[in-house]
């Protein structure tokens, strides 16, 4: 009896020489396996498949959300701004009083402190004559505050009377204007009731809050918005003097203005409107919930498929064991199988998301797009889904059991 | 060197307690290297478990189980995987991977042991295959072989660890009276050849000329051998 304890080296040798096979070998059994059945291998990939561009074209429909909501925020050339507290998004703002802006000049660091009035009226399409709810933007054309392409060399036009630019990307509902205007030059087209007459094109974007945008100046807002009285503004822009210290200007702002405004930076005005759509709708949650609705959708067809592929040859992983495998090297094979599956699936879904990406953003003029990021961020989910689909279908290993085989 | 396969005092049961079924009950037995044993007797005779005992397939319940030098009674999972990968095993169906070809299916056997290369591994898997005469078949994929060449594949792969000792199922039960006979033969030559001592559970009477020895098992008891002149 003596000695029979210790193991020769032959038996306490690892499966395999050299530290690289420890991974390869069971990835390559894995990959043999699943190249075995091409039927099942196609449909494990199209559920991957799927997962992804679903998860891909919700992120990316939830991006393009909170890009366009913002976008106008954003593209405006100011540092600061003041907002009624209560003010929860752009396109439902609160008034405050306008002497608000005269008050912020009193500090040396403002340079320029430009009202902003925004409002919705009803367009009438200059083709078809049907109605729909454009966004007014009026404030001093001259400040330099907003930073909208296009909007330079119109800022002399859209000082005369009943003179408005039009958002070129607007969603076509409102008529092809950029046609128009390129064949018959400035027209007139109907805005809130009045006639206005379009000198020009601006590049803003719809967003989620706003099909559609129009630019004039503050007097001819309020021509149309005639029942809102002038001494109430939405916004105000402010510009500091150059080298300025933002935070500081913000903080004597702070100081300084009553409690009917709030000051905000413009990364803070745009974080802000952000919030409002992701907290203060469902639109952020449901498209969360879409993405894991994918996520999980995938994740039962890989589990399917890894469990069918245990399951139908159960005899000969038994036999595996029984040969001297682990049950740990099995269960490497198993992972190694779903993390093939998330790769092979994520490639060709990258490939369609992009290319839907493309499609759904030409058709529902957001600015969809792939990013490095979303993709990592993507194939990462992917991975994870992949990898719990592999841990619970490993389960089905320990039904393998050699002492049964014979 | 001790001898391979040392069993002494060995009891099984299924179940617990008051259910509990004794299938083995005070087995001894004993194979010295390099011997053929041939285990017999009607299916529910606790040869199996046996096996799977010997096989480190099963924990030891009481009782002394020693292969190849260790000790298999309250061995742990780990060591008996290790025991596991010194013995080769041939089936009663021939339980190849399906999706491996031939010859790597027998390379599946070397996998476990470190030191070799992919290259040498597929070499030494071809030249099992060729002992078995199966040469040029390598490349083929079990679905494309007969019943008797499978079962080929599975000796070739049992024995292409070079493994202490080997233990076989009724190897020959899924197979016809040729190319049974042709298996087993074929097992014996290379075991004898390799010196590799082999416990074979069968009851087909037409390989019971393969054996040194052959031991019947009834109602869970290795029953003496005079007994057995009366058994087919």
């Amino acid at each position: 009896m003596s000695g029979t304890l210790a193991l020769p080296g032959q038996a306490t040798a690892t499966p395999a020489g050299r530290p690289l096979d420890h991974a390869w070998l069971p990835l390559r059994l894995a990959w043999r396996q699943l190249r075995a059945e091409k039927a099942r291998l196609s449909a494990a990939i199209a559920g991957v498949m799927f997962a992804c561009v679903l998860v891909f074209m919700q992120l990316g429909f939830r991006a393009a959300l909170f890009d366009s909501a913002t976008a106008l925020l954003a593209s405006m050339r100011a540092d600061i701004f003041l907002m009624h507290p209560l003010t929860t998004a752009s396109f439902r703002p609160e008034t405050f009083p306008r002497s608000r802006a005269s008050q912020a000049l009193a500090l040396p660091e403002v340079q320029a402190a430009v009202p902003i009035y925004m409002a919705q009226a009803s367009w009438r399409n200059p083709e078809s004559g049907t109605r729909r709810a454009v966004q007014m933007i009026g404030f001093d054309t001259e400040a330099g505050v907003m930073g909208f392409p296009g909007l330079a060399p119109l800022i002399e036009t859209l000082k005369r009377p009943d003179t408005l630019a039009f958002d070129r990307r607007s969603r076509p509902e409102f008529g092809n204007v950029a046609k128009l205007l390129a064949e018959r030059g400035p027209f007139q087209v109907q805005v809130g009731g009045r006639m206005m007459e379009i000198s020009g094109l601006v590049d803003i974007g719809p967003s989620f809050g706003a099909d559609g945008n129009v630019v004039m100046s503050e007097v001819n807002f309020r021509r149309i918005a005639k029942d809102r009285a002038a001494s109430g503004v939405d916004l105000v822009a402010i510009r500091l003097v150059p080298n300025a210290d933002r935070d500081a200007a913000v903080a004597r702002l702070r100081q300084v203005m009553p409690a009917d405004v709030a000051v905000l930076s413009q990364p803070e005005l745009v974080a802000h409107e952000r919030a409002y759509w992701e907290n203060g709708t469902p639109i952020g949650f449901i498209f969360a919930f879409g993405s894991l609705m994918g996520l999980i959708v995938g994740m039962v067809i890989v589990y399917q498929i890894l469990f069918s592929d245990i399951a139908s040859h159960l005899r000969e992983y038994a036999t595996l064991k029984a040969m001297g495998y682990s049950n740990f090297y099995l269960r490497r094979v198993v992972l190694a199988a779903s993390l093939l599956l998330a790769l092979l699936g994520f490639v060709p879904g990258l490939g369609l998301s992009t290319l839907l990406y493309g499609l759904v953003g030409k058709s529902t003029f957001l600015p969809l797009g792939m990013t490095a990021s979303r993709a990592l961020g993507v194939f990462a989910m992917i991975f994870g889904m992949c990898t719990a689909s592999g841990l619970l279908a490993m389960r089905k290993l320990r039904d393998a059991n050699p002492a049964d085989m014979f | 060197m001790s001898d391979p396969v040392i069993a002494s005092g060995l009891n099984y049961a299924y179940g617990t307690g008051d259910l509990a079924r004794p299938v083995l009950r005070d087995i001894d037995l004993t194979l010295a290297p390099g011997e053929i044993v041939l285990l017999t007797g009607p299916s529910g005779s606790g040869k199996t478990t046996l096996l799977t005992l010997i096989g480190a397939l099963r924990a030891v319940q009481s009782g002394r189980c020693q292969v190849l030098g260790i000790d298999l009674a309250g061995a742990t999972e780990a060591r008996r995987v290790a025991v596991r990968r010194r013995i080769g095993f041939i089936f009663q169906s021939h339980n190849l991977l399906g999706f491996l070809t031939a010859r790597q299916n027998v390379a599946m056997a070397l996998e476990l042991h470190a030191g070799l290369t992919e290259r040498e591994r597929l070499v030494k898997a071809d030249r099992m295959l060729e002992a078995v005469g199966l040469g040029d078949r390598g490349g083929d994929k079990p679905a494309r072989l007969s019943g008797g060449q499978r079962q080929r594949v599975s000796v070739a792969r049992a024995l292409a660890g070079q493994p202490g000792l080997i233990l076989a199922d009724e190897p020959t039960a899924a197979l016809d009276r040729q190319s049974g006979g042709d298996v087993v033969r074929l097992l014996r030559d290379l075991a004898k050849r390799q010196g590799v001592p082999t416990l074979l559970v069968t009851h087909d009477p037409r390989i019971l000329d393969v054996a040194d020895r052959i031991i019947a098992m009834e109602d869970g008891r290795i029953v003496p051998a005079n007994d057995l002149v009366a058994s087919p």
